[in-house]
C-alpha cells in the first residue's frame, strides 16, 4: 500500500514537472544545431517558433517514432512538427477541410481521399522542391499515385510490399530448388515438387469475417503482372470489368496455380484452413510456397528462423509479361498539403528527401517495420533484412507499383462480393465466369 | 368528508401495491442480478488494469484471482514520461484539459438555462410560448450538421464567420481550437434540452409563493434568487449531472473543435489513441479508461440523491 501512495506521489509530482515543462518548452529553444543539420540536409532557412501541424492516423508508440524521427529538422530549423494523430483520422479529414481548419499537412493513406481532398478545392499541388525530389527518387507509378489530373500533390511516406511468396531456405536447399526469378520457372519448379509428391503451394483463405482476403491478393498479383497498372487501375474504378478478359483471365492463371490440385492438395480446404495456419507448414517442408506479405511472419511456428538460410524467407514473386517492369502491390501514405506557407513547404520538402526516410527507417529500430520507396535510401540502413529485401523492390525506379486493389474498391466489393465469391469459388470449385458475374452484379450503381 | 375519504382510499391501495412489487423478495434478488451483471464488464476493465500485458493477451481477468499476479505498469505507462503511450508528458495535461473544458461547459449552459426557463415560465410578454417551443423544437437539429458551419463561424482568415452572398452576418469569431471554441458548442448544443427541463421543473413551482413575493415587493430577479434557484436545486443537480457526463465523456465535439494539441486536447480524444496504429498496447486502455470513469462516478455518487427527484422534473406538470 505505501508503494502505492508512493508511487501515486511520484507520479503527481512527475507530472507537476512535466506541465511545468510542457509551458515553458517553447522558450528553451536555443538555436540551430550544426550536428542535427548534417542529418536533415541543406538548402532550409531557419524559422525560429513556427508550428507545422502533420494530421495523421498514425498513433501511439508509432507516432513517438514520427516526432523522435523529426527532432533533428527541428533541431535545425526551429520549425516544430505537430504529430497530430487521430484514429478518426479518414472522418476527421474531411469535416476540417469543409470547416475551413484544414491540417497544414495531412498523411493520406488511401489515393482515393487524396482525390476526394484536391476536389474541394483546398488542396494545394506540391511545391517545386517536392517535385524535383519525386522525380529524382521515386519511380513512375509512386508520382501517379500522388496526382489527380495530371497534377503531382502528395509525396509517398512508407509503403508496404505484398508480392512475396514465403518458402523455407532449408527444405530448398535439402532437395535442391532454386529461388524462382521468372513466373514460368517458378511453375515449372511446382511442378517438379508435385511429381516429388510435395505439396508446391500453402494456401488459406480463411479469416473469421473477412475470409477470402488472401485470395483477392493472389488475383491483384496476377492482373498486375499479366495486364500492367493501368488495366489495374480501370478495374479498380469499374471500367474494366470483374468478366472482362484480361480478369477472367487472370482468373483462370490464378485457378490454374492456387486452384491447382496438382500444387495445393484438395482445393476446398483452402477456403476453410485460416490464413495464419497456412504458414506453419513452410518450416517443415509440409507444403513448399505461400503467397503473402510480410506480416505474417508473426504466425510462423515459435522457434522457426527467419534469414536466408533458416526456416523461413521470401522471394519476390516473379512477373509474367515482360511489358510490365518489376510489377508489384502494396500500400503506402502520402503527404497532402492544405497551404503553401514557407513553413509548411519547408516540412513538405523534407519529407520527401531521403534523409528524412533514413531517420524514420533508424528511429523504427532492430525490428523494423518502416519501408521506403525511396530509391536514395542505401539499402545499408535496413536493419531488418527482410525491409531491405522489400525496399529494394519497392524503390527499384522501373518498378511497376499498384495499390491493394480490393482496399481501393468500393467497400461492398473489396470487403463484401469479392471475398464471398472467392470463398464459394475456392471451396465449391465454382466457375470463374459465375464468379465475375455475381462480383459484377454486386457493384454499387452510384459508385464514382 | 367520508365520500373523499372514499375515492381516496383505492390510490393509497394502488400505492402501496406498487411498493409490495418492488419491495418483494423477487424483485430485490432481480434488482441485484441485474445490478451485477451491468457491473461485471466495468469490474473485468478494472481487474484487467492491473494484469501484465502478457497475462492479458493470453487469459481472461477473472484468472486473476486464481494467479494474482499484480502490476501497477498500465498506471505508470499513462502516467509517466514513456514512449509507450506516443504521449510524451503523460495523460496529466489532457486530464487538466478535460476539466478545463468540462467545468465552464457545465456551468454556461447551466446559467444561461436558469434564467431562461424563469423568464419564459413567469415572466409573461407577448410569444414566450412561440420562444419557448422554438427553443425545444431546436433539440431536433442533430449535432453533426453543425459541425462544419459552425468551424466556419469560429476560424478567422478569408470566406470564414456567417454570410449570405457577399454579405457577412456573423464575422468569423476565431476561437478554433482555442477552449472557448469548445466551449461556446458545448453550451450551444446544450441549451435546449436544459431550457425544456428547468422550465417544466420552474413553471410548476407553487404560484403563491411567486405572488406573495410580488406583493411583498419583490423583483423578478429576487424572486429568482431568493425563491426560484434553492427549490430548482433538484432540478439543476439533475441537468448537471447530465451535462456533465455528456461533455465528459464526449468524443466528437472535442475531435471536432479542438486543434489536436497537449494544449487543448481532452483526455478521450487521446484515448482510442492510447492502443497505438496496430492496437499492439491495448492493455493502456484499460488503465486509462478506468482514469476516464473515475470522474463521472465520482460526479454521480455526490450527486445522485438529486438524481432520482431531478429524473422526474419536467415528467410531471
Amino acid at each position: 500500500m505505501s508503494i502505492s501512495k508512493k508511487g501515486l506521489l511520484a507520479g503527481v509530482a512527475t507530472a507537476t514537472v512535466a506541465l511545468v515543462a510542457t509551458f515553458v518548452a517553447p522558450a528553451a529553444y536555443a538555436g540551430t544545431s550544426s550536428a542535427a543539420c548534417a542529418n536533415v540536409g541543406s538548402g532550409y532557412a531557419v524559422q525560429k517558433g513556427k508550428t507545422v501541424e502533420v494530421f495523421t492516423s498514425v498513433v501511439g508508440d508509432e507516432l513517438t517514432r514520427y516526432a523522435a524521427a523529426s527532432a533533428d529538422f527541428t533541431a535545425c530549423t526551429g520549425i516544430k512538427i505537430n504529430w497530430n494523430g487521430s484514429d478518426q483520422f479518414e472522418a476527421q479529414l474531411p469535416v476540417r477541410v469543409a470547416g475551413g481548419t484544414a491540417p497544414d499537412l495531412a498523411l493520406v493513406p488511401q489515393p482515393g481521399l487524396i482525390a476526394q481532398m484536391v476536389a474541394t478545392g483546398k488542396a494545394v499541388p506540391a511545391p517545386n522542391a517536392v517535385k524535383n525530389n519525386i522525380n529524382r527518387y521515386w519511380s513512375k507509378s509512386w508520382r501517379g499515385l500522388g496526382s489527380v489530373n495530371g497534377t503531382f500533390y502528395a509525396a509517398p511516406n512508407s509503403a508496404n510490399l505484398k508480392s512475396l511468396v514465403w518458402y523455407s531456405p532449408k527444405q530448398f536447399a535439402k532437395y535442391g530448388y532454386t529461388v524462382p526469378t521468372t513466373w514460368t520457372a517458378m511453375m515449372a519448379q511446382s511442378d517438379k515438387m508435385a511429381a516429388a509428391g510435395q505439396t508446391a503451394w500453402c494456401g488459406g483463405i480463411g479469416s473469421g469475417g473477412a475470409t477470402g482476403w488472401p485470395a483477392t491478393d493472389w488475383l491483384e498479383e496476377v492482373v498486375v503482372r499479366e495486364a500492367g497498372a493501368t488495366v489495374y487501375n480501370n478495374w479498380i474504378n469499374h471500367t474494366v470489368k470483374f468478366s472482362d478478359a484480361p480478369i477472367i483471365h487472370a482468373m483462370n492463371t490464378v485457378w490454374n496455380w492456387m486452384g491447382n490440385s496438382k500444387y495445393v492438395g484438395k482445393v476446398s480446404t483452402i477456403a476453410t484452413t485460416s490464413f495464419q495456419d497456412a504458414v506453419t507448414g513452410i518450416p517443415s517442408g509440409k507444403c513448399m510456397q505461400l503467397q503473402q506479405a510480410s506480416f505474417i511472419a508473426a504466425s510462423l511456428p515459435a522457434g522457426s528462423v527467419v534469414s536466408p538460410t533458416g526456416d523461413a524467407w521470401v522471394y519476390y514473386l516473379p512477373g509474367i509479361n515482360p511489358a510490365v517492369t518489376t510489377p508489384v502491390e502494396g500500400g503506402g501514405e502520402f503527404y497532402l498539403a492544405f497551404n503553401s506557407n514557407k513553413a509548411t513547404v519547408e516540412v513538405q520538402t523534407y519529407l520527401s528527401t531521403p534523409q528524412w526516410a533514413v531517420s524514420r527507417i533508424k528511429a523504427a529500430g532492430s525490428n523494423g517495420g518502416w519501408l521506403s520507396a525511396n530509391s536514395g535510401v542505401p539499402s545499408s540502413t535496413y536493419s531488418n533484412p527482410l525491409d531491405a529485401l522489400s525496399a529494394k523492390y519497392l524503390s527499384d525506379p522501373s518498378s511497376t507499383f499498384v495499390f491493394d486493389a480490393s482496399d481501393a474498391m468500393p467497400a461492398a466489393i473489396g470487403n463484401g462480393a469479392e471475398w464471398t465469391g472467392f470463398t464459394d469459388w475456392f471451396a465449391n470449385g465454382t466457375p470463374v465466369k459465375t464468379v465475375a458475374a455475381k462480383i459484377d452484379a454486386a457493384w454499387p450503381s452510384a459508385s464514382n | 368528508m367520508s365520500i373523499l375519504n372514499r375515492s381516496k382510499a383505492p390510490k393509497i391501495a394502488e400505492q402501496n401495491a406498487g411498493r409490495k412489487l418492488f419491495g418483494s423478495r423477487g424483485a430485490t434478488i432481480t434488482v441485484w442480478i441485474m445490478a451485477v451483471i451491468w457491473t461485471i464488464p466495468t469490474f473485468g476493465l478494472f481487474a484487467t488494469s492491473f494484469r501484465p500485458k502478457a497475462d492479458i493477451s493470453s487469459t481472461g481477468w477473472w484468472n486473476l484471482f486464481l494467479h494474482p499476479h499484480l502490476t501497477f505498469a498500465n498506471y505508470s505507462a499513462i502516467f509517466s514520461t514513456s514512449t509507450v503511450s506516443g504521449i510524451p508528458n503523460g495523460i496529466w495535461p489532457y486530464i487538466v484539459n478535460s476539466f478545463v473544458i468540462t467545468i465552464p461547459a457545465v456551468i454556461f449552459p447551466i446559467t444561461i438555462a436558469t434564467m431562461a426557463a424563469y423568464c419564459l415560465a413567469w415572466v409573461k410578454f407577448r410569444g414566450s410560448d412561440i420562444i419557448f417551443y422554438g427553443i425545444f423544437a431546436l433539440q431536433i437539429v442533430p449535432i453533426q450538421l453543425t459541425l462544419v458551419p459552425l468551424l466556419n463561424l469560429f476560424r478567422s482568415g478569408a470566406d470564414s464567420g456567417a454570410h449570405i452572398g457577399s454579405l457577412t452576418l456573423i464575422p468569423g469569431l476565431n476561437i478554433a481550437g482555442k477552449f472557448a471554441g469548445i466551449w461556446v458548442p458545448h453550451t450551444m448544443f446544450a441549451l435546449p434540452l436544459a431550457i425544456y427541463l428547468l422550465h417544466n421543473f420552474i413553471a410548476s413551482l407553487p404560484r403563491d409563493l411567486m405572488e406573495a413575493a410580488n406583493v411583498d415587493g419583490a423583483s423578478h430577479f429576487t424572486v429568482f434568487r431568493r425563491i426560484v434557484l434553492p427549490l430548482s436545486i433538484p432540478a439543476i443537480a439533475a441537468f448537471t449531472i447530465f451535462q456533465f457526463l455528456w461533455v465528459w465523456n464526449d468524443l466528437l465535439v472535442a475531435l471536432t473543435f479542438t486543434g489536436g494539441t497537449e494544449g487543448i486536447d481532452p483526455l478521450n480524444n487521446k484515448l482510442a489513441g492510447l492502443a497505438g496504429t496496430w492496437g499492439s498496447h491495448w492493455e493502456l486502455l484499460t488503465s486509462s479508461a478506468f482514469i476516464q470513469i473515475l470522474v463521472p462516478l465520482a460526479v454521480f455518487f455526490s450527486l445522485q440523491r438529486y438524481f432520482v427527484r431531478g429524473l422526474l422534473a419536467g415528467s410531471v406538470k
